[in-house]
């Protein structure tokens, strides 16, 4: 292996989104580490013949990138959708003193289904669900502000 | 006394009345869109409540949010900064109607002022000088001919309903009235929805400078001298300063009283400024007024030792003026530091801010809400930071403010510092030789 055949690994190498290559040949051992990002695959033992022109398997990306914010909870691993308030207001579980709730832990929930009111300036507004699914936590106390996109629901579709 | 204030605003100036009010004791209640969620005052303040989404409309100019925002942390007045809802007459309408109170004017008052012509009609009646003009709108292209004779050439066509340069032409001789007539009155409409056009005499060369007032509830106005507001882009003040290079003694006097009879003769509460255009000759003509604070505002605030926004606070909690004239006892100079390439054109340039270095020492105030790490979002206007300068003189002014710029360090986004720093340096900056014009002709090296 010369200095050569080393910079041209080098610049194959920052092309691509592998993260790691060793490659053996003769006894001797490199090893290439991609500084930014520390990506998926590590690629060993590529056989000294195919030095000339190595092949090798692109990473697959779709697996570091961050969840859309929208939609993912923002503390467990499992797949949760967060309903966030749309609105400033005091947040209410039912439409008045004595009156059911409108939704429990546990109960299904479907799309325009009404989860809560949100009370601004003695106007009184139905919080419709967006999606379908069975609520997992309610995050808010009954009677206490919420403010726009805060954290309402956890449901699990 | 206020409990709580709602600060119903952004950026340094929000930053600047969340000061003020943790001086005097004030709980303060920051509403951020979620574009603002990083931003310094909703750090700093006692509570903070996201309001909306990142365009204007569905957060700071969103009555209804705001108010919710204020009725959920029981906020006893809001204040509206600058921009915004500032000069909203429905908005300070609706504080009342909630017993909320706007740190700002009653919605008559800011009506009065809002329309060019009616403010114009009443600083007439209050013996308040103004641009010699034709009274009402333009009516054909005869009724203009003969108004320019009456007014004399040159004369500015100009729109009734709006400004920013639309529906504006200057003329200089009759031969050329029909097609400023025409082209002026189509691109107001286009503009503004109403082609009203109103004629009056053409300043030339004026200089912008504004004298500083107070009124309180009990019909009490005071002056606060003038600042000069002539460098400008495109209308848009980039450079302030107290006192005025044109000014005399003899000319304070007459503008300060005329400032002062403008806002009698709206009986007007809260601080506000009356624009004057002033020609070479001294002659002074009343443009329009600002119902509201200011962003040059700190200049006066150096030159007099004066906290304008606590005495806002104070008089919107009902306390009287004191005095009746403060005149400047310092120099100051004021660059609002804009995220912009001034070497493009003035292009924005929002981003994240990797570097930071503000000035400091002697003579030094900044005024600015960001930080090193701070993303400077696109939504909203360009000013990152006022830097002001005070010192004993004018040309010691300059030079802290040259010495001053040239410390501030910014990486990551362009700004306007490389700017400041040229107009520094200009010999006619300098000797306080300029106009509303000077920036015209002005071109980077």
């Amino acid at each position: 292996m010369d200095i050569k055949q080393i910079q041209e690994l080098v610049k194959l190498i920052n092309k691509t989104s592998i993260g790691e290559i060793t490659i053996e040949e003769d006894g001797k051992k490199i090893t290439i580490k991609q500084k930014k990002d520390p990506s998926q695959k590590i690629i060993t033992n590529i056989p000294a013949a195919q030095m000339a022109a190595p092949t090798y398997a692109p990473a697959p990306a779709a697996g570091s990138t961050p969840p859309p914010e929208k939609k993912e909870s923002t503390d467990s691993t499992q797949n949760l959708i967060t309903i966030k308030s749309p609105m400033i207001g005091t947040f209410y579980r039912s439409a008045g003193p004595g009156k059911p709730l409108f939704i429990n832990v546990g109960d299904e929930v479907g799309k325009g289904q009404p989860v809560c009111i949100i009370e601004a300036m003695k106007l009184f507004n139905e919080i419709e669900s967006e999606v379908k699914g069975t609520i997992v936590k309610v995050l808010v106390e009954d009677a206490s502000p919420v403010e726009y996109d805060q954290p309402l629901f956890l449901v699990e579709p | 006394m206020f409990k709580k204030i709602l600060i119903a605003n952004r950026g340094e100036i929000a930053l600047r009345i969340l000061r003020t009010c943790k001086e005097m004791g004030i709980k303060t209640v920051a509403v951020y869109s979620t574009a603002d969620k990083d931003s310094l005052h909703v750090k700093f303040a006692d509570e903070a409540v996201c309001i909306g989404k990142p365009a204007s409309a569905d957060s700071y100019l969103n009555m209804a949010h705001i108010m919710a925002a204020a009725e959920i942390t029981n906020a006893d007045a809001i204040h509206p900064g600058y921009g915004f809802l500032a000069e909203n007459s429905k908005f300070s309408k609706i504080c009342a109607d909630h017993g909320i109170k706007f740190i700002g004017p009653t919605p008559e008052m800011i009506n009065s002022m809002g329309d060019k012509i009616t403010a114009k009609k009443t600083m007439i009646k209050a013996g308040v000088p103004v641009v010699p003009g034709v009274e009402g709108l333009l009516e054909s292209v005869e009724h203009a001919k003969r108004s320019a004779k009456e007014v004399g050439y040159p004369v500015i066509l100009k729109a009734t309903a709006g400004g920013g340069g639309k529906g504006m032409r200057v003329v200089w001789e009759e031969s050329e009235i029909q097609k400023a007539y025409e082209t002026a009155k189509a691109e107001a409409g286009a503009s503004f929805k109403n082609d009203g056009i109103y004629m009056e005499k053409f300043v030339e060369e004026p200089r912008h400078i504004e004298i500083q007032i107070a009124g309180d509830q009990y019909g009490n106005i005071c002056h606060l001298s003038e600042r000069d507001c002539s460098i400008q882009r495109r209308h848009q003040k980039l450079v302030e300063e107290s006192p005025s290079p044109f000014m005399t003694d003899d000319l304070r006097k007459k503008m300060g009283e005329a400032a002062i009879k403008a806002a009698q003769a709206i009986n007007y509460e809260s601080v506000g400024t009356i624009e004057f255009l002033v020609d070479k000759h001294r002659n002074f003509y009343f443009m329009e007024m600002n119902t509201r604070i200011q962003v040059e505002h700190c200049v006066t605030e150096e030159v007099i030792n004066y906290d304008l926004i606590k005495e806002q606070i104070k008089i919107a909690m009902g306390e009287r003026i004191v005095g009746k004239a403060y005149f400047p006892q310092m120099h100051a100079i004021e660059c609002r530091i804009n995220a912009e390439d001034p070497y493009n054109d003035f292009r924005p340039s929002p981003g994240k801010i990797t570097v930071l270095h503000q000035p400091g020492g002697h003579g030094v105030r900044i005024d600015s809400h960001v930080y090193a790490g701070y993303v400077i979002p696109p939504y909203y206007d360009s000013m990152i930071g006022k830097l002001i300068s005070i010192a004993q003189s004018r040309e010691e002014a300059i030079n802290t403010m040259s010495r001053a710029l040239s410390e501030y360090v910014i990486e990551g986004i362009k700004t306007t510092i490389p700017f400041h720093q040229q107009l520094m340096k200009n010999e006619d900056f300098k000797s306080g030789n300029f106009t509303t014009k000077f920036l015209e002709s002005f071109r980077m090296q």
